[in-house]
């Protein structure tokens, strides 16, 4: 046995395996911490950027600000200042933050290319400690450096201009800052694991480094508009995109996956012959194999999400009806449905302009083309945005069903009229739709190993098959009743 | 003796997207026990590196199960990883920092104490020959040095086993005999090593049994004699006369002899013949030689390389 195998735990740690595991995996972070920062500040390359942003930077900015101040109070334009500092401050905490992600994308996969990682694979460091040493590394020297370029900024503003933040204002820069520092650090782990290479990784940055851009333009706006109240949904927006990250890193940064991934992976070669071989079924193309075998087990092994979808669908109504209930239209705007005797085949004809056009291509095409947006935007939402996007019809029937009843419309009929028909199989194509775009969104951050079933590719293919075998004769079936049945029945029921 | 290291239908497969799944490593059976030292061979990419981490709980065995000292390797991989010392096939230092700076920090991560860390370190930078070079860069330090600051890192926690990766590659032939004589002081001092090698040479010199890995299936396994005679045949032997024998080889070579000599070449003062069992046969024959008043010149044993069955498993099977 060896000698020295691990730290001897406490008296209590013995009795709390957890606490003594917790206590190790932060003992081991620190040592990994300790190192990595000592190397980075032995780096005259990272070194002198972050002590020319951190001390010379901020005397240029106060230096720029006072010029703009007094320009702009020529024409007595004092709001300007006023905003201008926030956003000042705002550039300075960023502009050392960015080599967080120079040393993040360092650390991760620059210790991979030059296989210095694996003697420390080889130590009983567990992966969670080896992640979070890193990534407490990469982060904390960047982080200081943007406090005390912040620090610095606003000493220069007092001594020259007598001014003092707002401290809510402050305390949200210092937390946009944080959080940043955080999604670039995080993020860069997720890159680093699709690659080999720092060359490859920078390259990826890219993904992170525009988003971030835009960000910054937002903030930015933000900051001159004085809207300040909406940084705090852009911050809790930023921890649930580092917490995302975070889990990822997790999931992907362990000794299995460095070391299997002996090439870049993304490979969109290789990524779309997986997709394409996703529609064989033993390994062949069969449309009788794919309706009688592949799809009844894709819904049945993803019972899950249709069934969270289809729930969610109800909430949408519910809460739609709620929503009218607690904001009643004026008595004076309400009044018993009625549907002119010539609503079907106006509706046919495409005259009623303010909708579109109530014939069976355009309908279809219509929500063709809405099921693939909410896809595509439930990707990269992880999920979200598709649910969103679905509640947002329902909510709206559901209000209507409400405001209807209050003006003493059945709303049973007003559903049996109006949606029905049509709905019987539009719906369920659309909450199939959903569904599927949930998991594929939801796919890119479960953390899936390599070559498991359940990975994006996976996902992506069952929302392809799901959507071009079943939810696309739906809808056709669907838009032809809504142009052609629903008008009827609306106006056999409701005909004035 | 007991098994230190343990391997049953040790298998693994990596599933890349798109691809077939890649069998690295097929159902490999081993057992290494206390104090021997294993040479483990085979062409690049025939799995020993994924062998090694596996058995070093780096790596998640995906058939099979494997034990060290005990320990599973997959449900305690941190012990197991705490016994071992694992020297990888890169030396994988960070050039910024000073060697006993560097080694430290390892000791810490084995969670060693200060006092333990910096005795440790002197004692084997001393037996390494770089203790004066400790306080320097790693930047500054040349190949060889840099492998013996590598092997230092997996041997500071005085680990039962070994697992050793091309342990003298880049280093001069000093250098390497270093290492060699720190294996054997080990092997001496009852630690098992797991050496991983291309150096055949360093193989038949050092290590009780070999293992050949090809593809990702054990080949073969056995001392280095054992290997030669499965797969070269039996030693084959020589013995030169000064003047021809009065009677033909086969008055000796047959009475008693039959079953365990194969001549292979004769001539009036020459015989050439393979043996299974020299230590029986060999006095035996050359007893009655005696007898009969041969004079002879030489008796030597036709030289079988460990390269040789090395080649022929691997370029043939």
């Amino acid at each position: 046995m060896s000698e020295y195998a691990f730290a001897a735990p406490t008296a209590a740690e013995s009795r709390t395996p957890l606490l003594a595991a917790l206590r190790e995996t932060v003992r081991e972070a620190l040592v990994i911490t300790r190192r990595e920062t000592r190397d980075s500040l032995r780096d005259w390359r990272i070194l002198v950027p972050i002590l020319i942003l951190t001390l010379v930077f901020p005397w240029i900015m106060n230096f720029t600000t006072r010029v703009a101040i007094d320009f702009v109070e020529q024409y007595s334009a004092t709001i300007i200042p006023i905003r201008l500092i926030p956003f000042g401050l705002m550039i300075v905490g960023f502009f050392p933050i960015t080599f967080s992600l120079v040393i993040a994308l360092e650390t991760f996969v620059g210790e991979k290319e030059r296989n210095s990682l694996e003697p420390l694979l080889g130590t009983p460091l567990s992966d969670a400690s080896l992640y979070l040493g890193k990534l407490v590394a990469a982060t904390a020297l960047p982080l200081l450096a943007s406090y005390l370029g912040i620090g610095a900024y606003l000493t220069w503003l007092y001594v020259t201009l007598q001014y003092v933040p707002d401290w809510i204002v402050l305390l949200q820069i210092l937390l946009l800052t944080t959080m940043e520092a955080l999604v670039m650090v995080t993020g860069a782990v997720v890159v680093s694991t699709h690659t080999t290479s720092v060359r490859a990784a920078n390259l990826l940055a890219s993904f992170i480094i525009i988003p971030m851009a835009f960000l910054l333009q937002i903030e930015s706006v933000l900051l001159f508009w004085g809207n300040y109240n909406v940084l705090w949904f852009i911050i809790g927006a930023l921890i649930v995109v580092d917490l995302i990250f975070i889990r990822m890193g997790i999931q992907t940064f362990n000794r299995e996956e460095i070391l299997a991934r002996e090439v870049d992976e993304i490979n969109p070669k290789r990524l779309g012959a997986k997709f394409v071989n996703e529609f064989r079924v033993n390994g062949k193309f069969s449309l009788r194999a794919l309706y009688f075998s592949d799809l009844p087990r894709i819904l049945s092994t993803n019972r899950l999400p249709i069934l969270l979808t289809a729930a969610v669908l109800c909430v949408a109504f519910v809460a739609g009806w709620l929503y009218a209930a607690q904001f009643p239209m004026p008595p004076s705007l309400l009044q018993p449905l009625r549907v002119q005797q010539d609503f079907a085949s106006n509706a046919a004809a495409g005259n009623m302009t303010f909708l579109p056009q109530i014939n069976t291509p355009a309908i279809f095409m219509h929500n063709v083309r809405t099921l693939i947006l909410s896809a595509i935007l439930g990707i990269v939402s992880f999920g979200v945005l598709a649910l969103l996007l679905l509640m947002v019809p329902v909510g709206i029937v559901g209000f209507l069903a409400a405001e209807l009843a209050s003006a003493g419309t059945n709303p049973l009929l007003f559903l049996t009229a109006f949606i029905l028909p049509h709905g019987i199989f539009e719906l369920p194509a659309a909450t199939l739709a959903t569904a599927f775009a949930l998991r594929a969104g939801t796919s890119i951050i479960s953390g899936t190993r390599r070559g498991e079933r359940g990975g994006f590719i996976n996902a992506l293919a069952d929302w392809a098959k799901v959507f071009l075998f079943i939810v696309l004769p739906l809808l056709l079936i669907a838009a032809f009743v809504e142009a052609n049945i629903t008008p009827r029945i609306a106006a056999f029921f409701f005909g004035g | 003796m007991e098994v230190l290291i343990h391997a049953e239908n040790l298998t693994k497969q990596f599933i890349a997207n798109g691809t077939q799944p890649h069998t690295a490593v097929s159902n490999l059976n081993l057992d290494v026990p206390q104090g021997e030292v294993l040479a483990f061979l085979g062409p690049n990419g025939a799995g020993k590196t994924t062998t090694v981490r596996m058995l070093t709980s780096i790596l998640k065995p995906t058939g099979g199960r494997a034990t060290i000292a005990g320990h599973d390797v997959v449900t305690e991989a941190r012990r197991v990883r705490a016994l071992v010392g694992h020297l990888t096939e890169f030396p994988g230092l960070y050039l910024r920092m000073q060697a006993r700076e560097y080694l430290d920090f390892y000791g810490e991560l084995y969670g060693m104490s200060r006092a333990a860390r910096h005795a440790r370190i002197d004692e084997l930078t001393q037996q390494f020959g770089i203790a004066d070079a400790a306080n320097r860069r790693l930047s500054e330090f040349s190949k060889g040095m840099r492998q013996k600051v590598a092997l230092i890192r997996s041997m500071l926690h005085s680990p039962r086993i070994l697992f050793l990766d091309e342990p003298t590659s880049a280093m001069d032939p000093h250098s390497a005999k270093q290492v060699r004589d720190a294996v054997a002081q080990l092997r001496g001092q009852g630690h098992t090593v797991f050496l991983c090698t291309h150096n055949l040479y360093e193989a038949e010199s050092l290590a009780d049994r070999l293992a050949m890995i090809r593809k990702g299936n054990l080949i073969a396994l056995g001392t280095a004699q054992e290997l030669k005679t499965k797969f070269l045949g039996a030693p084959r032997i020589e013995i030169q006369l000064a003047k021809p024998l009065g009677q033909p080889w086969s008055a000796f070579t047959q009475n008693g002899l039959r079953e365990k000599i194969r001549v292979e070449e004769f001539s009036e003062t020459l015989l050439r013949y393979r043996t299974a069992e020299p230590n029986v046969t060999n006095p035996h024959l050359l007893k009655k030689l005696n007898e009969a008043g041969a004079e002879i010149v030489t008796v030597s044993e036709t030289p079988q390389s460990l390269e040789q069955v090395y080649l022929k498993l691997v370029e043939e099977l």
